[in-house]
């Protein structure tokens, strides 16, 4: 099991035309994703081939929701087209299935816009958007899996641990950190670095907590905001399984922003150090090293008598 | 700016001679003139001006109340071409070549007021506060109730009434209320219009006729939002830019300068700053972070690499590269082009994982370059500061 997404979900890709959509697209399908048509405005009726499968590709979203009855959509556009693309999307899924699931890949989006598509958005409670500027979601299946996203899948493995990151090769990071202590991942989440954007940590443990598949999780943080600390307290009522956290930006100078919008101490605020304090305070397991996240969930696992050693 | 959107300021001129300066006092007509450093940091008025070279102590404060043309004239020499050294600017200050000279203005009281995006809320926040002038950072520990806020869409614009509000709490009535809210309702389409960040206005002032100036102010601008306002280019001003990140930009590169002795470069944003992380748990500095990005090339990951190897500070180099889209084997070729070209006479840790991270190895290895290759993020840690002799 996972969360979101699974083996059956059915995929569009906006933008599947551009370099980054036919390229993404392609290593999505060579995943085992369900890529079932993509969008590009005034390219409908053309067939994109992708890794030997014929993608039907559509002028607007309501138009390939309804043909193809996609769930889920991914958005590889450029930055000043990628709000208009985020609000159709969710338009779309509202209108026709009542809900969906949006991620959106583009970095560099505006903040002003991503502040107008979350105020849309919350007039749709059924369409759930990750990112934008993140790595995506994946969940490993048995044999390929469910891959929405840029992430390499090489890198996965099925498994019971849930990742939940503000970073993108960060997470992978985490990834391979938990493939060296020999477990897999039910789904990890690359919620994106931007100061404003969609699913947050909560409702990712929200998810994780109650998917039976999940046996512990690793969040990844970084300085800026308060995002995690308002996890942590969420976490320590709320959160029954194991739970692992680390903070990038330790030694980042304050009023510096470190590459991602968000990640940026201002007035003294949103430190590494108060970010790990607050997950002592809720019980987390710290990573203080960000290359001992592995045996910090090895240790987490084996204090809640999930694994000998 | 402030002026053409309709937010009432003082009347001033922006000099960068001290004979400017002169002019621009005989033309403002006024009694008493502010004569103020600009730089792209805050806390000027409670700096110290430095001379460059001597480092002896010049003036303190940076921003000057003159009563006389001689005045003007101590204060500007003072001020133009020495170092301001600021709470925000770090020790190394910042040299002053600009400055603003502005009539003077009756004050009844000083608010502070700053409007940002709050990423809690997703909104535009609007914060302000009757203790103008002083430390917003200290007003918010010491008297958090002095701290007004409210909060707008930027869809709908900031209405009257919640800029009404505002002024209600700031205990703003009449003439000076209404001053207030048409400040207000400007500043706000100001912000939403030119995709602002930041504006902070410290201090908004109350003047003698009740109506409200904006005295002093800091704009930011969301770089995000650059391909929709073209005329920013021509308020950059380069000499407050280091050269380095400036070349970074331009190959699509972040980069942002730190104290210690080692150059990092790496993939991604969090990857970068765990790195560093990374470093100084194991007992090193680093000297800088550096993010290639996710479109990095071999062009511009040579780029980068040539901007680590011209740093004289450094005495050892970490790359650490997690392989998505970027190949570890196409970051090994550029590594070695970099260095053919530029020489590189200081030890380099290379830790490559993820897309092609054997090949990546193997190419390294097979060159002529001395470098210590690690598999994993701790190894890699270890293995630079080691190599420059720390423990």
């Amino acid at each position: 099991m996972s969360i979101w997404i699974n083996d059956e979900t059915r995929v569009l890709v906006q933008g599947i035309t551009g370099s980054q959509g036919t390229f993404h697209g392609k290593m999505m399908i060579e995943y085992g994703t369900e890529i079932v048509g993509g969008v590009t405005p005034g390219k409908g009726g053309q067939v994109v081939e992708l890794s030997g499968r014929s993608v039907p590709v559509f002028n607007t979203m309501s138009e390939a929701v309804s043909t193809t009855e996609a769930v889920a959509s991914v958005i590889y556009v450029p930055a000043r087209f990628a709000a208009p693309a985020i609000i159709e999307a969710a338009d779309s899924f509202h209108e026709l299935n009542g809900g969906g699931l949006i991620v959106c890949i583009t970095e560099g989006i505006p903040t002003l816009d991503m502040v107008k598509v979350i105020s849309h958005l919350e007039k749709r409670p059924g369409v759930r958007l990750i990112g934008p500027n993140c790595p995506g979601i994946i969940s490993p299946g048995s044999d390929g899996g469910c891959k929405i996203g840029i992430m390499p899948g090489s890198i996965h493995a099925k498994g019971r641990i849930g990742i939940i990151s503000k970073s993108g090769t960060l997470t992978y990071e985490a990834v391979a950190q938990t493939m060296s202590v020999g477990e897999g991942q039910t789904t990890c989440v690359g919620i994106g670095g931007d100061p404003v954007n969609g699913t947050g940590f909560i409702e990712c443990l929200e998810a994780f907590e109650n998917d039976p598949d999940t046996a512990a999780v690793v969040m990844i943080g970084e300085i800026g905001g308060t995002a995690e600390e308002e996890a942590a307290a969420w976490s320590k009522n709320n959160f029954s399984k194991p739970l692992v956290g680390f903070v990038a930006g330790a030694t980042a100078p304050p009023g510096k922003r470190m590459g991602h919008a968000g990640a940026i101490i201002s007035g003294g605020k949103g430190t590494a150090e108060e970010k790990f304090s607050a997950f002592e305070a809720a019980g987390i397991h710290i990573a203080r090293d960000p290359s001992k996240i592995g045996e910090a969930l090895v240790s987490a696992l084996v204090e809640a008598g999930l694994r000998e050693s | 700016m402030f002026r053409e959107s309709g937010v009432a300021v003082q009347r001033g001129v922006h000099c960068t001679t001290v004979e400017q300066a002169l002019s621009a006092y005989d033309s403002l007509n006024s009694d008493v003139v502010a004569v103020k450093s600009q730089i792209h940091a805050g806390g000027r008025g409670k700096g110290d001006l430095f001379c460059p070279d001597s480092g002896e102590l010049v003036m303190q404060g940076g921003v000057k109340v003159a009563f006389s043309r001689e005045e003007v004239e101590n204060y500007a020499s003072n001020i133009l071409g020495h170092k301001l050294v600021t709470k925000q600017t770090g020790p190394s200050g910042k040299i002053v070549s600009n400055l603003y000279v502005e009539s003077g203005c009756e004050i009844a009281h000083e608010y502070y007021l700053a409007m940002l995006v709050d990423r809690e809320e997703d909104a535009i926040l609007i914060m302000a506060s009757t203790e103008g002038g002083v430390d917003i950072e200290e007003v918010a520990e010491t008297s958090p109730e002095a701290i007004h806020k409210v909060w707008f869409d930027p869809s709908d614009g900031l209405s009257e009434e919640v800029a009404n509000s505002l002024g209600d709490s700031l205990g703003l009535s009449g003439n000076s209320c209404t001053s207030f809210t048409e400040m207000m309702v400007s500043l706000a389409s100001l912000f939403t219009e030119k995709d602002c960040s930041m504006i902070e206005i410290n201090p908004l002032v109350r003047d003698g006729n009740g109506l409200m100036v904006a005295l002093d102010a800091k704009v930011s601008f969301d770089e995000n939002a650059t391909f929709r306002h073209p005329w920013r280019e021509g308020l950059r001003d380069r000499s407050e830019e280091s050269d380095v990140e400036v070349r970074a930009h331009e190959h699509g590169l972040s980069y942002v300068d730190l104290e210690g002795n080692i150059g990092c470069l790496v993939n991604g944003a969090g990857l970068a700053m765990a790195t560093m992380d990374v470093i100084k748990l194991y007992g090193g500095e680093p000297a800088n972070f550096l993010d290639i990005g996710g479109g990095a090339d071999s062009e511009s990951i040579t780029a980068a690499f040539e901007i680590i190897l011209e740093d004289t500070r450094l005495e050892g180099i970490l790359v650490n590269i997690f392989g998505g889209i970027i190949r570890c084997d196409m970051v090994a070729r550029s590594i070695i082009e970099a260095s053919e070209e530029t020489g590189l006479n200081i030890p380099l840790v290379v830790r490559f994982s993820g897309t092609n991270h054997d090949e990546g190895r193997k190419v390294l290895e097979e060159s002529d370059l001395d470098v210590i290759t690690v598999s994993t993020l701790g190894d890699a840690g270890e293995a630079i500061v080691k190599a420059i002799g720390g423990n």
